[in-house]
């Protein structure tokens, strides 16, 4: 009985289409367009468990429920139909769990925001999409999300309008995006044709999956057809999921409202990509060639943007870097056939990086109404104009700590199990690389470094705010602290339906492997992907990433927590060595010629040289290029009558010509 | 004589020119009765207009199915001509409504406007059915010498008299073309029947290497391609649409257009079938050129007509990609993308009449900063308009779009699908920015002129409807449209 899956993506529908047109003109107040927002997401979420649970318990595994016939071309027939198998289900608990916290969040932190009805109407038709995205049963439903979510980001991003910064940002989004979804639909039309000409007309995933060893040994272009297909899929995901080259938008999509932010470009949206992989394993499993790729674009990724996020103070920017290269980690995880801990690092990054973010808007409220009190035009999200908050705002410091342990991969906090599977299979997966293990490895120590530095510049130390504004910073009210609590919750529990083989002491079982062994073992079986090694081997690794994280966290505290007192207590006893220590050992000092100052100019490099030059040049060159020639074509259109008949005579010369001579 | 006068008779059938007949006899009754009213009384013409086209609706409704041909097989009632004439009816209804106001507003109160646009229509509609060339030409001239005129309707407007002028001196040029095509033709093979030529030609093989039939071909093709507003013929196109009134070009840009392609089609597909590996291939170089042509010259455009004219030349490209596919789906994809053309471009003009002043000035990008907020109806409905011709699900122009590309797919025009689909990206860039103007811009007016008077809002809705129907549920249309083509 899944005849009423519909109902998940109907209601944030329903909801958006209330607020849209009701609520400026006739609800107005903002605790019930809220709750309306809030309560039809909370409903989808409830019909989400229920077909969830319903799920566990049912021995077949894959569910078809199509409302209506959308299309029919020739003998494909194309349905609005949705699909709940293991993948979708935990994507549907993911997005309408997450995204209930994230918009009875929003009632809080958008209070006394003008447009507060269009705030949650964009946000639900959000969800809708993100819905349809996952739960269509056939590429193009999940092309109607795709656009859809596209759409909303590109909405949400611009929400502050006034401000160009957010105009262009939201435009930017929209056309890095653009770039994805055409090569989405290359990899469409290329599956299609490639199918058809099997005689298999149809783009229905099942469908798909079913007849997709038809296609082995096909060529198209001097590549097998799988790899050309999966590779503009891959494309598609590299700007939804903002992955090299195509990532720039994201970290400027930081100017829409911070709850936008965590749940559309951290915890659900961005991750479209890895899940769109995940749903067509079967594909990119027949090509080892693009799974090399999507694992080496993902590293590069990866460490790419950690080292810029060394470089960043606004503290959204620094998330932001750090999304795109857990993204990173979420691709590697794809490309190296290890489906499962790709989906489940994707499902505790959407945890921890949402609690993150919103700890992050915790944050930014609490200063921008501080120094909005003061009368300051201070930057709120400056870390520089942070420090010292633990104490006056110790729920959002809390939860901002644990989640920063959680994605620094601390044992036992959920970052720890999903990032360690993935650098196991990187290592030990017959389609695994011990270079972009290297690199994933260097990444993880960075990402736990910067996420530190960002949680000592904040929470830490002296208070370096404008001192007229100091003492107005609160902590927020529990809108917003409950949802940051849940999850943190999730953050450091989440992780265990995933414990790995070699540390099950209590023999629990890899419950997320086993709950989503039906939609990936059949590939992995098939094309021979595994990780083998001995159990002993993985522990050591894990160990070893656990030590490169705690390296991570201990220079960042080095550098960044510096104990006042102690020098004072030195310098008495041991003049010499004082000059050392007041001088930190020279620690700083070299760390700062060593590894800030150059790792900064890397970061700064990298940011402005490869990021800003090449990157927006290539972009705007095309830009430009085609501009030139409209310019010039623009000329032939002289407005004279006499200059247009002789083009047309010449036209009808030339075709003339083509024919005869053919 | 008696003899021949019976001939006649006999293949007189007039149930297949009925609903031309029905629309031709509510113009020329509203022309009579204007005759007896006041000038300026404008409103009884709209309305007696509207009833014309839905009797004449139902007319072509009763004969779906039920293909009557008469005139010595010079005309043809079929599917094909009852699927097209829906495209004109509603293009001609759509104009109608949004015409009224704005006639007013811009100081035309003139009744003669609609029977013109309903001589077009009957023009038009000839040209669908017409499976003689003769019948073709004769519609042909009675759609365009209406549209000269209404194109030139302006008459104190020195940009209005241009438009008509020279919509007029090229029109008459390509027709040129076309009558000399058709010459040719019959010299070749003896017949302007559409089914006879093809009999003749494809018994004949000999004949498909003569340079007469080949330059036939051709200057058929050219006239057709003018109305079309293909490249490189499509220059008259930017200058006339941006001149002429608003409501005119929309009819225009749809209506016509769509006949145009009704009478190529036919023709195509009847005389040169023989043909078709040919003509295929001049018509991929044809339709490759006017995507981009018209996608690369409209990203430059700050006028908001120019740039909906040079989009129209774009689309037009698009519909021939599913001319050169000559497969089902490809035929039955222009239909089916001529019919969702017609509402999300003349909803898109739509818009545009209702936001216009006196004179039209600040119809530009600039002139439209932070419209969509302030006139949150028609900025939702221009939104949804723009997002349909960009291509976008769930609306009309995706489904439009998707019939076609598969169609070349399917007929193995890979590359023509991926210029294709590389067009539309770039056509994103210039309807983005109507809509960055709409909503990312500070509003500089308060845009106090813009009324919403019913009928405009009718057309919008309308069309609102046909964009979301065709969008969300093609697949019934689209089987009409399967029904419709040979």
């Amino acid at each position: 009985m899944y005849d009423k899956l519909w109902l998940i993506p109907f209601f944030p529908l329903l909801g958006a289409i209330i607020n849209g047109l009701l609520g400026k003109r006739f609800i107005k107040n903002e605790k019930v367009i809220g709750a309306i927002g809030t309560g039809m997401l909370f409903l989808s979420f409830l019909v989400s468990c229920k077909y969830f649970i319903q799920l566990l318990g049912d021995s077949v595994k894959s569910h078809q429920n199509v409302i209506a016939s959308w299309m029919s071309v020739g003998k494909l027939q194309v349905d609005w139909g949705f699909l709940l198998d293991p993948l979708s289900a935990l994507m549907i608990m993911v997005v309408t769990g997450v995204g209930t916290l994230i918009h009875l969040y929003s009632i809080g932190y958008m209070h006394g925001e003008e447009g507060f009805y269009r705030y949650f109407s964009y946000l639900n038709l959000f969800v809708f999409s993100m819905l349809m995205l996952v739960l269509g049963n056939n590429a193009l439903v999940m092309f109607v999300g795709w656009e859809g979510v596209g759409l909303c980001s590109y909405l949400l991003i611009g929400y502050y309008f006034e401000k160009k910064s957010a105009g262009d940002a939201a435009k930017k989004a929209f056309v890095m995006n653009r770039v994805g979804d055409f090569g989405f639909l290359l990899g469409l039309f290329t599956l299609f044709w490639a199918l058809g000409s099997h005689g298999v007309w149809t783009i229905n995933f099942v469908e798909i999956t079913e007849n997709a060893h038809l296609l082995s040994g096909d060529m198209i272009l001097g590549a097998s057809v799988t790899t050309v297909a999966t590779l503009c899929f891959f494309l598609g995901a590299t700007g939804k999921s903002a992955q090299l080259p195509l990532f720039t938008w994201l970290p400027d999509a930081m100017e829409g409202p911070t709850p936008v932010s965590a749940l559309i470009h951290a915890a659900t949206m961005v991750t479209a990509g890895v899940y769109m992989i995940g749903r067509m394993n079967i594909l990119f499993a027949m090509s080892p060639t693009t799974m090399f790729v999507v694992a080496l674009v993902g590293a590069l990724t990866a460490i790419f943007a950690a080292t810029i996020g060394f470089a960043q103070n606004d503290i959204k920017r620094v998330l932001a870097y750090s999304t795109v290269s857990q993204l990173g980690f979420m691709f590697v995880a794809m490309g190296v056939g290890a489906f499962t801990a790709g989906i489940f690092h994707l499902m505790t990054h959407a945890f921890f990086k949402a609690c993150l973010f919103l700890g992050s808007g915790s944050v930014i409220h609490a200063m921008h109404h501080a120094l909005h009190h003061a009368h300051l035009d201070d930057d709120a999200q400056d870390m520089r104009n942070m420090g010292g908050l633990r104490k006056k705002m110790p729920i959002t410091w809390a939860t901002f700590g644990i989640s920063c342990l959680a994605i620094s991969g601390l044992p036992f906090f959920s970052g720890f199990f999903s990032k360690d599977e993935i650098l196991w299979w990187a290592f030990a997966s017959t389609r695994g690389n011990k270079v972009i293990w290297v690199i994933v490895v260097v990444a993880a120590f960075m990402t736990a470094f910067y996420m530190f530095r960002c949680l000592y510049m904040t929470f830490y130390g002296e208070q370096k705010t404008n001192p007229k504004a100091k003492d107005h910073v609160h902590e927020s009210p529990w809108v917003i602290t409950l949802p940051l609590v849940v999850l943190a919750g999730l953050a450091t529990v989440g992780g265990l339906i995933g414990i790995p083989h070699a540390i099950d002491i209590a023999h629990v079982g890899n419950k997320l492997n086993a709950f989503l062994a039906p939609v990936f073992h059949h590939s992995q079986e098939l094309y021979k992907i595994e990780a083998h090694g001995s159990a002993s081997t993985e522990i050591i690794l894990m160990v070893f990433s656990v030590a490169i994280a705690l390296a991570g966290i201990g220079f960042a505290t080095v550098m960044y927590m510096k104990d006042p007192s102690l020098p004072g207590k030195f310098t008495a006893k041991f003049p010499t060595l004082h000059r050392v220590v007041f001088n930190k050992w020279y620690v700083d000092e070299i760390y700062d010629t060593l590894f800030v100052n150059s790792t900064k100019k890397l970061g700064i490099f990298c940011w402005k040289g490869f990021d800003v030059k090449v990157v927006d040049g290539i972009v705007n060159g095309i830009a430009k290029l085609v501009g030139a020639l409209s310019s010039v074509l623009r000329y032939t259109q002289s407005g004279l009558f006499t200059n247009y008949a002789l083009t047309m005579v010449l036209g009808t010369v030339v075709m003339l010509a083509i024919f005869i001579l053919n | 004589m008696e003899n021949l006068v019976q001939i006649a008779l006999q293949n007189v059938n007039m149930a297949a020119i009925l609903p031309s007949l029905v629309l031709t006899c509510f113009g020329m009754g509203l022309l009579l009765i204007n005759v007896f009213l006041p000038r300026g009384t404008t409103r009884h013409a709209v309305w007696i207009s509207v009833i014309g086209l839905v009797v004449t609706g139902f007319f072509v409704y009763t004969g779906w199915g039920n293909p009557q041909y008469g005139f010595n097989d010079a005309v043809a009632n079929d599917n094909y001509t009852a699927f097209f004439s829906v495209i004109f009816l509603f293009a001609a209804g759509l104009t109608i409504l949004m015409s009224d106001d704005y006639l007013t507003r811009e100081g035309y109160p003139v009744s003669e406007y609609y029977p013109l646009i309903l001589f077009a229509t009957a023009g038009a509609m000839w040209m669908a059915s017409g499976t003689d060339m003769l019948t073709i030409f004769l519609g042909l001239e009675v759609m365009s010498i209406a549209l000269y005129v209404l194109a030139g309707f302006f008459r104190g407007q020195l940009r209005s008299n241009e438009a008509g002028l020279k919509y007029f001196l090229l029109g008459a040029f390509s027709t040129g073309f076309l009558l000399y095509g058709i010459a040719l033709i019959y010299g070749v093979t003896g017949s302007t029947k559409l089914t006879e030529i093809g009999i003749y030609l494809n018994a004949h093989g000999s004949l498909l290497e003569n340079p007469m039939t080949l330059a036939g071909l051709v200057l058929l093709s050219t006239g057709f391609l003018f109305k079309i507003a293909a490249a490189p013929f499509h220059m008259w196109t930017p200058d006339v649409y941006e001149g002429a009134p608003t409501p005119v070009t929309a009819f225009m840009s749809a209506g016509p257009k769509a006949a145009a392609f009704a009478a190529f089609l036919r023709i195509m597909e009847y005389c040169f079938f023989s043909l078709k590996p040919e003509w295929t291939a001049m018509l991929w170089v044809i339709a490759v050129l006017t995507m981009v042509i018209g996608n690369v010259i409209a990203i430059q455009q700050t006028n908001l007509k120019r740039m909906l004219a040079y989009s129209s030349i774009a689309h037009a490209g698009y519909a021939l990609v599913g001319l050169v596919a000559a497969n089902e789906i490809g035929y039955s994809g222009i239909l089916f993308y001529m019919l969702a053309y017609t509402f999300m471009n003349i909803g898109a003009f739509a818009v545009l009449v209702l936001a216009g002043k006196k004179g039209e000035d600040n119809l530009t990008l600039e002139g439209f900063s932070g419209f969509g907020l302030k006139r949150p109806f028609l900025g939702v409905a221009m939104t949804v308009f723009l997002f349909s011709l960009m291509g976008l699900p769930p609306t009309a122009g995706f489904a439009g779009k998707f019939y076609i590309f598969a169609g070349a797919v399917k007929a193995g025009y890979i590359w023509l699908a991926v210029i294709g689909v590389l067009n539309s990206a770039v056509s994103l860039y210039y309807y983005l920015r109507i809509m960055v103007y709409m909503y990312f811009r500070d509003a500089e007016e308060d845009y106090a002129w813009v009324s919403l008077p019913a009928a405009a809002v009718i057309s919008i809705v309308i069309a609102l409807i046909g964009v979301f129907y065709l969008g969300i549920i093609p697949g019934d249309v689209m089987e009409m449209a399967k029904m419709a083509i040979f």
